[in-house]
């Protein structure tokens, strides 16, 4: 099975703004060979035939671990609030938010 | 004969009234303040509390109660686990000052033990690495010599427990991050089977791997510990719904019968000087009444790349809270997604950075299939080739780490050289094994070897049973400080 | 609508599940709370926290899948990734490619069978208020969030794009609504928002072209407003496509006030949710036992009930379109057995159900935890005179109020007897006497103001008269 083309800048670009991370133009240099040598090393995984192989998501199988509706205390809304960065009418601020939820 | 226990012996003192609690965190305490200046095993040390809670243990004593099998231990936690109203900060920027408003399953059992917690302890940063190099607030020294790393990313609590700040620690090994250093540190660490500890109120690397475990001066103090913490959780939805293997009432019962497989592959790529050690001990074994062979288990070879394809993944996700909206750093900015980004790009360390993107990468569109599920394949594979290795064998044994303590700095430009400290433990994790690093004497430099014993899903009575054999066979570890005399 | 032209519409609707706790934690699931009063580290994603699912979130999903006919299979649940201030973990989880329910359908009254693709589950987000003029999402100089939200069990149910009318489109929404209050899983009090509809409309010149390209609506706070933006967006794509120009795929915000839709004029994020197995949480294998537990328990749908009370009804006195109103009214309400009980024991179809679809259902729970014994009893004396039809719906209301109480005793404190002939014709005559002007008009032909002098005979007999036998004795008088 042939893997991916080789980690470019802009997929760096693209990828930190996904994940809210702004990088200075060394940052993005240098993560971007750094990144690409971690990518290169796991191309003996990417690499393999394991069509037919099931993938594991949990080492342990279980299933159905539920709890009973219930309703048990909750936190202390002062002690919650006093670590929030900006708090306004037992509320917790945030600057604009400039787009709707997806 | 049986396992050296200090600790288990210091609370049994605690327990009749011989010796006091507060004496001993006292003690301890005094250690801290004298040593940790040049070690910095420690983010917080949380010496008023632990008064307290010592006071409280030698009330209960003097009222004719029972404080439990760990009364009046002092125990030092790894900076990640939660902590009601005391900082926990991962080492990271991003949590600096954060007072979580719950504590951690962990630490509510070690609390209703008996135990005195004296302090967080210094890690890389989000757990994501193996030299504590990666934490936020200067790194931790390995107190054997302190030009070295202690190994990460538990590299506090391993350093605070051979430095003798605390007789326990508690660390989490997602790769090997209790282990490794355990053995840089010439310590005892163990990682136990994926869900036999809760992991609610341990803050998350990556959560399919992440398990905490105990960190020791003797194998039966890390069974004890083990004991305590373990079993079925509620609030952990990954929490086994099984009893949880005990494993100090084995602890003594010897390996006479049991089949040691050495793994080749782990030797591969050891120093000289480590493999001499894991075979040294492999002998050992042999002594006690164990058939020890040499077993291949080819597909480990795989297990890093796996490693950091799933581990990022799933990071990148657990990060993602860290935006500056409910708790923790927040850089302001005109509108919520710079905010955010500002946030994370001040908070978050390189290290950490580097792992999210990767991450994303590896999950995001057209990428998925080709890393991050084949990586889920690989990790099938290794439980395969696991199994087939435990047909003929009971455990495994090899080295914890492949080179013995690494200078500070002489890794830090090459993130994929730092990578491969975790060759020999990431298998383990990614098939949710358990298994226990023991220290073994010290290297051709003096520095501490760590040998690692593996076993299968629930195994860890084996598991210690052969450990507490390595252990009464292992060579002294040379006084702290004295390494660096060796080798020059 | 265009001719030549047909609309496809599709319809998304969360609902929120009335448990008493959230999905993932134990905090209170209560809409109106103190903001923030009802939250942990589960629901505030708090560093270390974990989810553990609710198990009557599980059977009221299960519970909607049987109402809707779906097949219900193991299931697993997975992270959709994606940063906003209400979703605490900045990501939800949800349910991705292995969903609780499938495959099922809802019939419409009109017949039509629209499918229903699936039902899963996941978990809802905080509240954002937005502080600015318009309290409006654009211009707001910053937010505010409360995450007592934040973790409610949610159910999203999914329909094909079966629906070729606003008015179908309405219909499904109505009676998906009964649908999931009658399966228990719902209040369905959409001005709470615990049931929230989007709508994916497209068109096409017709049924054997591929569907058109379709773009997403949201912000449908009632069923009229859903009616009014589907309409809306057929007639705006048709508009497009006959201009030359192309539907761009996009999400769309219905402005009520402008009757429009809107395209989102925030930067458009192209979303990579990067679904992945929820490592914290394992698969859901519900077994038989469950399933049929499940199916068990739940009552007959609103289909079958407006089926079983038309059937008892008969042929009440034609006009089958008020009476289809308002047996849907009944039953959505859920008073179709006070209707039921009050016809078993002799009380005509027709009164039975106007006094519930017209009086009762003015306070619904009341209605509902009225002894049926009372109501009977109250509509007999209705029934055979002894009580006209204001006394009637006076003592109702009373019966209501209190919760409960003795029709005859209500009527006998209240003074009601019906009106004696003599009475009633003294009444009548002297309101005659009292609007001379009226009534000479009334006399010369108006007929509409019989209403005028009934409505003064009404007033000055304190409601005891009864009307028909008003009008009656008018006409008599008027000869």
């Amino acid at each position: 099975m042939a893997g991916p083309a080789r980690l470019t800048r802009d997929e760096v670009v693209h990828v930190a703004a996904l994940a809210r991370l702004e990088l200075t133009e060394e940052e993005l240099d240098l993560f971007t060979v750094q990144l690409a040598k971690v990518l290169d090393h796991a191309a003996d995984v990417s690499f393999l035939d394991l069509a037919g192989v099931p993938m594991t998501s949990h080492a342990l199988a279980m299933t159905n671990v539920l709890r009973p509706d219930e309703v048990q205390p909750c936190l202390d809304r002062d002690e919650v609030l006093a670590q929030a960065p900006s708090v306004e009418d037992h509320r917790f601020r945030v600057p604009r938010i400039l787009g709707e939820a997806p | 004969m049986s396992a050296p226990r200090p600790s288990i012996e210091l609370a049994q003192a605690v327990r009749s009234g011989a010796r006091a609690a507060v004496d001993v965190v006292g003690e301890h305490l005094a250690a801290i303040e004298a040593g940790d200046g040049a070690v910095h095993a420690f983010n917080l040390v949380t010496a008023e509390q632990a008064r307290d809670q010592a006071a409280a243990v030698d009330r209960m004593v003097a009222e004719g109660g029972d404080p439990g099998p760990l009364a009046g231990v002092p125990i030092a936690l790894k900076d990640n686990l939660c902590t009601r109203g005391v900082p926990t900060t991962c080492s990271s920027r991003i949590l600096e000052g954060w007072l979580p408003p719950y504590d951690a399953t962990v630490v509510t059992r070690l609390r209703r033990a008996g135990a005195v917690v004296v302090g967080k302890t210094n890690m890389d940063e989000f757990a994501m690495g193996s030299s504590t190099e990666g934490s936020a607030f200067g790194p931790t020294h390995n107190p054997h010599d302190t030009s070295r790393v202690p190994g990460g990313s538990s590299g506090g609590s391993a350093a605070a427990v051979a430095a003798g700040f605390a007789p326990l620690a508690l660390g989490s090994d997602t790769g090997g991050s209790i282990r490794q250093p355990a053995a840089l540190c010439g310590v005892v660490g163990m990682k136990p089977t994926y869900g036999t500890v809760s992991r609610y109120g341990l803050v998350a690397f990556a959560s399919s791997l992440d398990q905490i475990g105990p960190l020791a001066t003797t194998v039966a103090d890390a069974a004890l510990l083990f004991d305590v913490i373990g079993g079925h959780d509620p609030a952990d939805s990954t929490s086994l719904n099984r009893p949880s293997p005990r494993v100090l009432s084995v602890l003594d019962d010897g390996v006479a019968g049991l089949a040691v497989g050495v793994l080749t592959e782990f030797l591969e790529g050891a120093a000289p000087d480590v493999v001499a050690r894991v075979r040294e001990a492999a002998e050992a074994c042999a002594a006690a009444g164990a058939t020890v062979q040499e077993v291949s288990v080819p597909v480990v070879h795989l297990g890093l790349s796996a490693y950091y394809l799933i581990s990022p993944g799933e990071a990148s996700s657990n990060l993602a809270r860290y935006d500056g909206v409910r708790y923790g750093l927040r850089v302001d900015a005109e509108d919520t997604v710079a905010m955010n980004t500002a946030t994370r790009s001040a908070g978050f360390g390189a290290e950490v950075k580097r792992r999210i993107m990767l991450g994303t990468y590896v999950l995001s569109a057209g990428y998925m299939d080709a890393y991050y599920n084949q990586a889920l394949r690989v990790r099938t594979k290794t439980i395969e080739g696991f199994d087939a290795a435990y047909a003929c064998c009971d455990v495994l044994l090899g080295p914890t780490s492949p080179t013995t303590a690494f200078p500070l700095g002489s890794k830090t430009g090459d993130p994929l050289a730092m990578y491969q400290s975790d060759v020999c433990t990431i298998p383990s994790n990614l098939a949710g094994h358990p298994a226990i690093s023991i220290p073994f004497g010290p290297g051709d430099d003096g520095l501490p070897v760590g040998v690692q014993v593996l076993g299968p899903a629930l195994s860890e009575g084996t598991l210690f049973r052969v450990a507490a054999v390595v252990e009464a066979a292992a060579p002294p570890l040379l006084p702290l400080g004295s390494a660096g005399e060796v080798r020059s | 609508m265009k001719p030549g032209w047909e609309m496809v519409v599709g319809l998304e609707v969360h609902c929120e599940l009335k448990t008493a706790s959230k999905l993932f934690c134990g905090c209170r699931n209560m809409f109106g709370d103190e903001p923030n009063t009802n939250v942990c580290p589960v629901c505030l994603g708090l560093p270390g926290s974990l989810p553990v699912l609710n198990a009557r979130a599980v059977e009221m999903a299960m519970a909607i899948g049987t109402a809707l006919l779906c097949e219900i299979r193991p299931s697993t649940f997975h992270r959709k990734n994606y940063f906003y201030p209400d979703q605490a973990k900045d990501y939800q989880i949800s349910q991705y490619d292995e969903p609780i329910n499938v495959n099922g359908h809802l019939d419409l009254p009109d017949g039509t069978r629209v499918g229903i693709e699936r039902a899963h589950m996941e978990e809802d987000t905080g509240k954002t208020t937005h502080a600015g003029a318009s309290g409006r999402i654009h211009g707001a100089d910053y937010s505010l969030v409360d995450y007592n939200r934040s973790g409610v069990p949610l159910v999203e149910i999914v329909s094909r794009p079966d629906m070729r009318s606003s008015a179908q489109a309405r219909a499904y929404a109505t009676e998906l609504r009964a649908v999931l209050v009658a399966s228990g899983a719902s209040d369905g009090k959409m001005e709470e928002g615990s049931m929230r509809v989007d709508a994916n409309v497209s068109v096409r010149r017709s049924t054997a072209d591929p569907f058109g390209t379709r773009c997403e609506i949201k912000n449908l706070n009632s069923v009229r407003s859903l009616g009014r933006a589907v309409d809306y967006e057929a007639d705006r794509q048709i508009e497009l496509i006959e201009s030359g120009d192309q539907v761009v795929q996009q999400t769309r915000h219905w402005d009520e006030d402008a009757g429009r839709t809107v395209a989102l004029r925030s930067k458009e994020e192209a979303y990579d949710y990067r679904y992945f197995l929820e490592p914290d949480l394992v698969p859901l294998v519900p077994d038989a036992e469950w399933t049929n537990a499940v199916a068990a328990a739940m009552g007959p749908m609103p289909a079958a009930r407006r089926a079983r009370l038309i059937e008892l009804l008969g042929d009440a006195g034609g006009r089958a379109e008020s009476q289809a109103d308002q047996v849907a009214t009944v039953v959505d309400l859920g008073l179709d057995d006070l209707v039921t009980t009050a016809v078993a024991a002799g009380v005509t179809s027709a009164l039975a159900l106007a006094r519930t679809a017209n009086e009762a259902a003015t306070d619904a729970d009341a209605a509902r935890r009225l002894d049926p014994d009372s109501y009977v009893s109250l509509l007999t004396m209705e029934a055979s005179g002894s009580l006209t039809a204001t006394q009637a719906k006076a003592v109702l209301a009373d019966l209501l109020a209190a919760g409960g109480g003795d029709p005859a005793a209500i009527a006998a404190a209240k003074g009601f007897e019906a009106m004696s002939e003599d009475s009633l014709a003294t009444a009548v005559a002297e309101v005659v006497a009292a609007h001379p002007d009226e009534w000479g008009r009334y006399r010369d032909g108006e007929d509409k103001l019989a209403g005028f002098l009934t409505g003064a005979v009404m007033k000055a007999t304190r409601g005891q008269a009864d009307a028909k036998a008003v009008g009656a004795e008018l006409r008599r008088l008027r000869g």
